[in-house]
């Protein structure tokens, strides 16, 4: 197998900018077809950014991001949604449109790119509410519904199109330890059953341990470690090591230093 | 340290650049707009018509009691000033002219554009606003469906459709408020006061009002959307959109309703 088709997205040299400020320094990383990658790293470190650039949503300044051999960074809206119908993203806020009720809005993306008769979609929403264990909530609107149930509704938008790639922004974040867990367990369902490519964002080591077949980690807008799970915990980087034994960054100042600071020189 | 005339000009041109950009911006939203409401559904992307007959009830139907109690005081204060000045000349009939032309030429359309500005053009700003700080907007866009197509075009369609529809309203009601003042306080004869005001009405007079309600909805709706696609941030800037949506729309009807009058004046 040649390393375009092991990797699903391929990406080179990706530089990016938020008005002045650079946030991605040129960046290259592989996610490999069939697995679970986790991108991982410290609040601001540019991984939502990079996440938006792998779905499409922002353009790079410089940089080829290849997905199945081809870079989307170079292709025009029209290109781009035909590849987004092979992708599935879950939003950290799930992003539930609130006008719709749950199953509208799992049928969204089925509408919207298949042609089909009421009842086929019905069937198509149905199946997906059960996998993510929502079976019963179709009519229920996003507001009535708990964060985590949210979330699962999101997922089963994602995945209404039986997606190749899907990605996950923080998809733990603001859940209680059980449903996190929950929602760990669909991950690894998805990629053993359906053998989905899988892209989580992520900070929250547990579930890193949990799911994460790779791992790429980020900060400040580098590449700090590549590579699989084993490697991470053996990875003798002081960056990766205060990561992973949750140290806090310890800054120290010299007086002469600190008082410059203060006086705001 | 730039010297002073050097920092004069790097501000000017920061907001020109600035100002370039949200020109751009704006136009690509009017023209994402028209195409996906005139273009597309003929391509076989059809409109949204359930969205667009739920936009209608909301902006349109909704609206019609404010609408009615706003323009029959508009149509009585209207009737009573007239009064004031034209008694003196001893030519009250004269009354239904000023009201029937003044309301279908120019106070029905712009009342009625400045109530949905304020009631419709605020909520399209919020809610297109809420969503994009929600990234609903970034989820329709990953799903490859166009957020403008999906958000802006039953918007459209349904203020293009109701506001004149409003304003043919607000007319009528207008008219009926001048009638029942001047028909009980004036004294005029209710049926002299009917003669008038047909007489005096030519059916350019309400054609151009209602041409002029079709373009302010137009307005309405594209600043409304402009304001909700700019939200970056979170519910402050919402806020801070959705007031300047209104002032906007407000001040761009007024401009528009300048244009459309002078227009008509040389050319009709």
């Amino acid at each position: 197998m040649s390393a375009a088709m092991e990797n699903a997205i391929e990406v080179t040299g990706l530089r990016t900018h938020y008005g002045q400020r650079e946030i991605l320094k040129g960046i290259s990383i592989s996610i490999p077809r069939g697995k679970t990658s986790v991108i991982l790293g410290g609040s601001g470190c540019g991984k939502s950014t990079l996440l938006k650039h792998l779905i499409g949503l922002l353009r790079p300044t410089e940089g080829k991001i290849a997905i199945n051999g081809r870079d989307i960074a170079a292709m025009d809206e029209e290109e781009l949604n035909g590849v987004r119908r092979k992708m599935g993203v879950l939003f950290q806020g799930a992003a539930l449109l609130n006008s719709l009720t749950v199953a509208e809005n799992v049928a969204l993306p089925i509408r919207e790119h298949a042609r089909l008769n009421e009842s086929t979609v019905m069937i198509m929403v149905r199946m997906k509410l059960d996998l993510v264990g929502l079976s019963g909530f179709e009519n229920f609107y996003p507001s009535q519904l708990s964060g985590g149930m949210k979330k699962r509704a999101g997922l089963a938008r994602a995945i209404a199109l039986d997606p190749e790639l899907l990605f996950f922004d923080e998809p733990s974040a603001g859940l209680d330890p059980v449903t996190a867990a929950g929602l760990d367990d669909l991950i690894l369902k998805l990629r053993n059953v359906f053998g989905m490519t899988i892209v989580v964002v992520t900070h929250e080591l547990p579930s890193v341990f949990t799911i994460a077949d790779y791992v790429i980690m980020l900060d400040a807008g580098e590449v700090i470690f590549s590579g699989i799970l084993d490697d991470l915990r053996n990875s003798q980087n002081e960056r990766v090591r205060m990561f992973l034994e949750r140290r806090p960054e310890t800054r120290t100042y010299s007086p002469d230093d600190y008082f410059r600071f203060i006086v705001g020189d | 340290m730039p010297s002073k005339t050097e920092a004069f000009f790097g501000s000017v041109g920061r907001r020109v650049i600035l100002f370039g950009r949200d020109v751009h911006y704006a136009s690509k939203i009017i023209n994402d707009a028209f195409y996906w409401t005139f273009v597309s559904p003929v391509k076989g992307k059809p409109v949204r018509v359930r969205a667009t007959i739920s936009e209608i009830v909301k902006a349109g139907y909704n609206a019609v009691p404010i609408v009615a109690v706003i323009s029959l005081f508009v149509g009585i204060i209207l009737a009573l000033q007239a009064a004031y000045q034209l008694k003196r000349v001893g030519a009250l009939i004269y009354v239904a002219n000023l009201v029937g032309v003044s309301i279908t030429r120019e106070l029905g359309p712009i009342l009625t554009a400045i109530i949905v500005a304020g009631r419709s053009g605020s909520a399209f700003a919020a809610e297109i606003g809420s969503m994009k700080s929600a990234e609903e907007v970034d989820a329709l866009v990953t799903m490859g469906i166009n957020p403008v197509r999906f958000l802006v075009t039953p918007k459209l369609l349904a203020l293009m459709f109701m506001l004149p529809a409003l304003t043919v309203f607000a007319d009528m009601i207008g008219i009926f408020g001048g009638f029942l003042l001047s028909t009980t306080v004036i004294g005029i004869h209710p049926y002299n006061y009917f003669q008038q005001s047909v007489n005096a009405l030519l059916v350019k007079d309400v054609m151009t009002g209602l041409v002029k309600a079709w373009a302010f909805g137009i307005v309405i709706t594209i600043v409304g959307a402009y304001q909700g696609f700019k939200v970056e941030g979170g519910a402050e800037e919402v806020g801070r959109r959705t007031t300047a949506s209104v002032v906007a729309s407000i001040f761009l009807v007024i401009v528009f309703d300048l244009f459309f009058t002078t227009l008509f004046y040389y050319f009709t």
